[in-house]
Formats: C-alpha cells, structure tokens, sequence
C-alpha cells in the first residue's frame, strides 16, 4: 500500500486512514460535514499527492497530446490549462486528465491516482510521435486549497507571482519556501482555489505552511469523504463512477472537452458515429422525493417498474442537505423533471430528473 | 470514549439498555466515530418483528450505508423518528439522543447473555 509524502501528517491530524486506489489516504479528520461546509465557506486544505504528473516533452510533445487526448492542445498557451481525457478507440473514456502546458514543448498531465500507470502504458504506447513520456508521479505532492478564502491564504507565500490576477484554469511556477512550485487555479469542489504541486521532499513544510497561516481564515484539513461530497454537488465526474472505459465520453456528459474540429484523435471516429446515431444512455442529476439515499449501482426505473438506468453517485450532501446524485438513464426518460423511481434495497424511492450541477458559488 | 456500564453490549457495535419492559437500542460511541458524520436512518416501521442479529435499520453517511443489526429478538415498539430530520443525533449524543428503537417482547435471558460494558471496551481496545 503506498503513502503520499504527507501520511504522517494525517496521523498527526488525526486523519482517519482507509485504502483508496492502492494508497493509504485520510477519509476524514474533524468530519466529513465540518470539512465539506469549511471549503464551502471559508477554505479546506487536500493531500492529493496519490494524483499522477506525467510529462509529455520535446517538440512533438503537443502533436502527440493532440492524437491521445480528445481536447484541443493547440489552443492552450504557456500558463493554460485544460480539463480533457485520454479515450480508446471506442471513445470510451481511459482517464480524465488536465493537460497544462508549460511551454511549446513541455506539457504535464495531472492524472488519477487509480489510472495513473495505466495512462502512463497507454500514452507510451499510442505515442504516435517521438515525444518523451515520463512518469514523474513520485517526484511530486500535490495540495489543494479550496474554498473562498483560499486565494487569500496562498498569495502572501507564494514568490514569483501574483496569484490574485491568476485566472481561473490558468497557472504559475513560482516558488513557496524557496522551493519551486506549479499553482494552478482549479480544483475538484466547485468553490475557488488552487492545486499546488511541490517536491515530495517540500510537502510536509508547504502543507504546514498552508495550515498554520490559513489557522486565521478557519481552514480545516480534508479528507477524500469531504472532497467526494464537493465533487458530487458540483457535478465534476468521477472515473469509476460517471467515467469509464466503456462508457462513452458523449455518454458521460463530456462532449464540451471533444474537439471534432481538430485533426485525428483517439476514439474521434466512434464518437462521430454515435453523435450522428444519437445517445442511447445519458448521464443525468437528480434528487429524490421520498426518504432514502441511493447510490452507486442501484437500478433507476420508470415510475411503472421498467428499469431505465443505473446510478454512477449518490448521496445526501451537506449543503445541497438533499439526497441526490447522477445516473445513466435510456434517452427517452431523460428530459428535466420527469419522474423516476430508484431502487433502494429493493424498495422503489420516488425522484426525479433535474439539470447540473447542484451546486454552483456565487461569482 | 464512553462506555456506560448499565448499558450492554454486542460485538457488532449495538447497546441495550432496559427501560421496564422493553429494551433501548442503540449504536455505540465507537460504531458512530468510524462511520463519521450520519446523514440518513432508514428506520423501520413500528411492529415489525426482528430475530437477532437481523437487519435492524440502515445507517448511512456521505460515503456508505451500514446495516445495523438487532441485538435481541423482539418486536419493534417505538422508533426515534428525531432521527429523521436529525441523524447527528447518533453521532452526538449516541447513548441517549441517539438510540434508534425501542424493542417490546425481548428476553431478559437473552439481555443477560449481551457483553458488560467491560467487555464490550476490551473487545474495541484491541
């Protein structure tokens, strides 16, 4: 089992410990409700070091992106960066990366801890170009800051930039504590912030840099319960849950990041056959009505008992505070408020369809 | 963490306490901190009747849902419906706020036979 450079610190924090994709990480500290309201409402710190960096370099560096992602690596800039995916042939999706690009020839891909040696396997062996792939995953901590405050927490430690005119998606390499450091403003709940990625030998200090000055805006140490309930209430998919390899990215709501108007990519001509063919299956939120909460592989129906779809996430939600989630659900039961049943250990809890996200911060 | 010792004891992380003819029944202390923060019971109705170590109720956090099971036979006589709008109750106050149904018809042979708080603390000290 593996450990991010900040496990001894999540002992200290009193993190409860569980195995997550082959790492032991902390699910929670203080709870996963005080967690989950501290980034809504001020800032919440993250160990996401178990997250995978690969480097894609040299000057065919952004060809090679643009043949094995299906987003468009030709618009980016120095400092920009991009949510995309690596896809297969059938457009089902491998893993969901953010690809930045650093300079012309030098671009890092932030990948899941889960998927991370399989991407690095794919993206070497689909390489249709001499561009150097390497996994630079050990090298690198990796801390996000997320909530209102969190801007005002990092600016004042970082040097070499102004993280305050950062926009969002956008980048710097800058240095913490001397030590050089990649910030980009994004993240994985739905509020503001940054993800920080450090030496894994400077992860300890940065991380206990970030709490004793964040100790005044009120930030809380997170665990992977909290950030799970962020995530879902923003509607930022999961691999595993509303992403898979057989499951296509059009199926998964990720039409937004294929870019058909770019040469050849991976997975381009399936997806172009199914977008002509239309959905079968679309990946929906919704709430239910009645008491219960269903989750990840409860069967979803029509109020007459046909079984229409399956959940990919759910939960109740501290500050949705509804029970909620998405699910895969036939086309036709798809429009906003139609009326779905989900099977819930074999009781049938009313529900129904409603648009994404359930949550979205206030600009 | 609390044991209170009038209160008895399952390997499975349930109290009972007796209150007249039926019996309390609750999660302990423990049980809750390792299940984190609850957000929903599912509670069963009022006159169903449980073996031992059936499905009692169902107690769900953000992450995952836990079957808690019955320490005794019996029948299901009261359920804290504040459980409802409030399951941080168990999580709180798991001894007293937090218990989660009153069970008419138990055997107090069987009560007998449920773990002392003395026991119950060595089993969760390990």
């Amino acid at each position: 089992m593996k450990k991010t450079p900040l496990y001894d610190e999540h002992l200290r924090l009193n993190g409860k410990i569980v195995e997550f994709a082959g790492w032991q990480m902390p699910v929670q500290y203080s709870g996963v409700v005080a967690e989950h309201v501290a980034v809504r409402e001020r800032v919440g710190l993250f160990d996401v070091s178990h997250m995978g960096e690969i480097w894609v370099t040299g000057p065919n560096a952004e060809k090679a992106l643009e043949y094995m992602t299906c987003n468009k690596v030709s618009s980016l800039y120095d400092g920009k960066a991009h949510y995309s995916a690596i896809l297969n042939e059938r457009g089902g999706v491998v893993d969901d990366i953010i690809v930045y690009r650093c300079s012309q020839e030098r671009f890092l891909i932030c990948v899941n801890a889960s998927n991370a040696d399989k991407d690095f396997e794919w993206l070497t062996k689909h390489n249709p170009t001499d561009a150097t792939i390497v996994n630079a995953s050990a090298e690198y901590g990796q801390i996000a800051v997320q909530g209102p405050k969190a801007i005002e927490v990092v600016t004042p430690l970082v040097t070499g930039a102004d993280l305050s005119t950062l926009k969002y998606f956008h980048f710097v390499e800058c240095e913490i504590l001397n030590s050089p450091v990649i910030v980009a403003r994004t993240g994985y709940t739905g509020e503001d912030g940054v993800e920080i990625f450090v030496k894994a030998e400077k992860t300890v200090e940065v991380w206990r840099l970030l709490l004793d000055h964040g100790a005044v805006q009120g930030v809380l140490p997170c665990g992977l319960g909290a950030r799970d309930s962020l995530r879902l209430e923003a509607a930022l998919p999961l691999h595993g849950h509303e992403l898979a390899e057989d499951i296509t990215a059009l199926e998964s709501g990720l039409g937004w990041i294929v870019k058909f108007d770019k040469g050849d990519f991976i997975g381009k001509e399936a997806l172009l056959k199914q977008r002509e063919a239309g959905l079968a299956k679309k990946l929906v939120g919704f709430y239910l009505d009645e008491a219960g909460i269903a989750r990840q592989g409860d069967t979803v129906a029509t109020p007459d008992g046909t079984h229409v779809g399956v959940v990919a996430s759910g939960t109740k939600t501290p500050t949705v505070n509804k029970a909620l989630g998405m699910a895969f659900v036939e086309t036709p039961h798809t429009a906003l408020d139609t009326k779905l049943t989900f099977i819930v250990r074999g009781r049938a809890i009313a529900g129904h369809v409603v648009p994404l996200p359930f949550y979205k911060r206030s600009k | 963490m609390e044991f209170p010792s009038e209160y008895k004891y399952t390997k499975d992380h349930e109290w009972v306490r007796v209150e007249g003819d039926v019996a309390v029944v609750g999660i302990t202390e423990f049980a809750q901190s390792e299940l984190g923060d609850l957000v929903f019971v599912d509670l069963p109705q009022v006159g169903k009747s449980v073996a031992t170590h059936q499905t009692l109720c169902v107690v769900e956090s953000t992450k995952a849902a836990s079957d808690v099971y019955s320490p005794l036979a019996g029948t299901v006589a009261e359920r804290n419906d504040a459980l409802a709008d409030d399951p941080g109750l168990i999580n709180r106050t798991p001894y007293t706020e937090g218990w989660i149904v009153k069970l008419s018809g138990v055997s107090h042979a069987e009560i007998a036979g449920l773990m002392s708080a003395e026991e119950y603390k060595n089993l969760v000290s390990k």
